[in-house]
């Protein structure tokens, strides 16, 4: 399983698609590691600057619809070789949310209220997460500031995330 | 209790049930293309799974970037040509008989009412105006897709849209869709399956249940389903000859794939087209959408007629209907993607793309090309696209540049003047 938690990106918008995640351009890289550079580069955010905004990251929290458009898998892929295996949202397009858990990353939805009051608490400053995993929590941490929030994840998620993705699983199943 | 479409594929295809909410469903079709594919071919190969679970039903095509632009995309069609030889796929279409997958598939007969299709690209949601679930995965999925010819999808809700009225001229099935994404928006059927039903779409031709279904996923639908009826089989008879007696006896088969009066959707929405003008998209989101009446004035540097959503040969008549005996604006560049091989023949054949090239259009071959800014008109920061594509999020077709996504009559009549257009200024 890979390690989950770490310093949080906040990302403070809806329908953050995956031409902006990831530029159709750089597809016809054929390793991940070339897209490493290019996470979040077309954002359209006032006063990002993903070069600064995304160093040390592993996790981001943002709003509604995250990863809408196209079925590239590359848009996990370039948040994976960023080190940011998790991303929480109020809700993910399927496609995209359905990538990450074949990939063996989180993708977990939090109720619109508990969003907001992530970015009004834990937004400015560094903030921190860790993920229990086993008890499906969360914990934001930002210098005194601490909270706990629960989430509801799928068995088939757990399993792939657990399994380390589909292949494996469907290989020896079907 | 009755059902709906996608659930009644999903009972006729389920192979397995891990998780309450999860279907394990058999693969009528894995299509693939040469932007997802390698990646899923090489993973494979490092995993010593280099198998397919079935060539007749693996379809592929280099469409995205071609020919070729450079060496990567040289390799990336490379990878994809020498797995299908490997492999024994058949059918397979290279320079001189490829075209946009999804605009080209149909066209070979490939989609039936009731099949189950996944495709690395997510506009695989396009099939569905057949009466099939098509879905766009990604390239894991893909690869367990041609590996083993399953595929994991959640338990479907339906949304249902009923389409009625009567459609005013210069209103196309491109304007019937903005209006829905635009009513329900970008994240109004996410994880939902919408299924369009209504007099409307009983009239539509393929071509426009197709562009209608196309746009599904820009509100985040799984897949866009339209009913099968006479016109799907009028459609499809060519490939159903040796299968059915009469269309008569298709029509009768395909109907098991319509849905039950007492179906169970999540929601039901109106939609009533009589009211509907000519609409363009404003923003970075399809669901940002005006009446061109409203934008009219928008300067623009290039119109892009083409790609999966209106690339056919209907899309060529309608904006050939516009563009007869004018001249393009000067300071536009027009480029028209005819989006197969056959769309390209019958527009030549027809004087079609005679008139294309007379109002000072230049016509490429069938790619993806611009839609995506990978090659083939893409634009430079500041400009602005008048564009018949699906998408017009940031950067799409070139860093810093602006789409306006519109139809191919709309489009048309924007090229002639330079500036947004209603076609009805140049059709009266």
């Amino acid at each position: 399983m890979k390690p989950f938690g770490g310093p949080v990106l906040f990302l403070d918008r809806s329908d953050i698609n995956t031409d902006e995640i990831i530029p159709a351009k750089y597809l016809t890289e054929i390793s991940k590691e070339a897209l490493k550079p290019h996470l979040l580069e077309d954002l359209k955010l006032d006063g990002f600057d993903p070069v600064r905004d995304l160093k040390g990251k592993a996790a981001i929290v943002t709003r509604k619809n995250f990863g809408c458009g196209s079925s590239r898998e590359h848009a996990p892929w370039a948040l994976e070789v960023n080190g940011i295996f998790l991303v929480v949202a109020e809700n993910f397009a399927r496609i995209f949310r359905q990538n990450m858990f074949n990939c063996g990353m989180l993708a977990i939805e939090l109720p619109a209220e508990t969003i907001d009051e992530l970015f009004k608490i834990f937004s400015s400053g560094e903030t921190r997460v860790e993920v229990d995993f086993p008890n499906d929590r969360l914990t934001f941490s930002n210098g005194n500031t601490k909270k706990t929030y629960s989430y509801l994840l799928s068995p088939f998620d757990k399993t792939l995330v657990k399994a380390g993705g589909w292949v494996e699983y469907a290989d020896a199943k079907y | 209790m009755g059902k709906t479409i996608a659930e009644k594929i999903f009972d006729a295809h389920e192979v397995d049930r891990p998780f309450p909410d999860v279907r394990v469903l058999r693969l009528d079709r894995v299509f693939c293309h040469e932007i997802t594919t390698p990646t899923a071919i090489d993973d494979l190969i490092r995993r010593g799974k280099d198998r397919v679970f079935d060539p007749e039903k693996i379809k592929a095509v280099i469409d995205h970037v071609s020919p070729a632009k450079d060496e990567k995309t040289a390799l990336q069609g490379k990878i994809l040509r020498d797995w299908v030889r490997r492999h024994g796929i058949k059918d397979f279409f290279d320079i001189g008989s490829n075209g946009v997958c999804h605009a080209l598939f149909p066209e070979k007969g490939f989609i039936r009412p009731g099949f189950t299709v996944i495709m690395g690209d997510s506009h695989t949601c396009t099939y569905g105006a057949f009466g099939a679930f098509a879905a766009g995965v990604g390239t894991t999925d893909l690869e367990v897709g041609i590996l083993k010819g399953v595929c994991a999808f959640r338990t479907p809700q339906t949304i249902r849209i009923n389409v009625h009225g009567n459609l005013r001229p210069g209103v196309f099935a491109k304007d019937i869709i903005l209006g829905i994404i635009g009513k329900i928006g970008v994240n109004g059927a996410t994880d939902r399956v919408i299924e369009f039903h209504g007099p409307v779409i009983r009239t539509l031709s393929m071509e426009s249940r197709m562009t209608l279904c196309n746009m599904a996923v820009e509100a985040g639908a799984t897949s866009g389903i339209c009913q099968p009826d006479e016109t799907t089989v009028e459609y499809l008879w060519p490939f159903l000859k040796g299968e059915y007696f009469s269309k008569q006896k298709a029509l009768e088969d395909f109907s098991q794939w319509k849905s039950d009066p007492d179906a169970e959707y999540e929601t039901v929405i109106d939609f009533d087209v009589s009211a509907l003008e000519p609409l363009v998209t404003f923003g970075y989101k399809p669901d940002q959408v005006k009446p061109v009446r409203e934008m009219e004035g928008t300067k623009v540097d290039q119109v892009y007629i083409g790609s999966c959503t209106n690339g056919r040969y209907e899309d060529l008549e309608v904006a050939a209907s516009v563009l007869k005996g004018k001249k393009i604006h000067p300071h536009v560049r027009g480029i028209l993607a005819p989006a197969t091989p056959e769309v390209y023949r019958k527009a030549l054949e027809t004087g079609i793309l005679k008139i294309f090239l007379d109002a000072g259009f230049c016509v490429t071959n069938p790619t993806c090309g611009a839609c995506l800014g990978m090659s083939n008109g893409v634009l430079a920061p500041g400009e602005v696209c008048a564009s018949t594509t699906n998408r017009n999020f940031n950067g799409r077709m070139g860093k810093g540049g602006m789409i306006h996504l519109m139809s191919p009559a709309t489009a048309a009549a924007t090229a002639i003047a330079g500036v947004i257009t209603n076609s009805s200024l140049y059709t009266r």
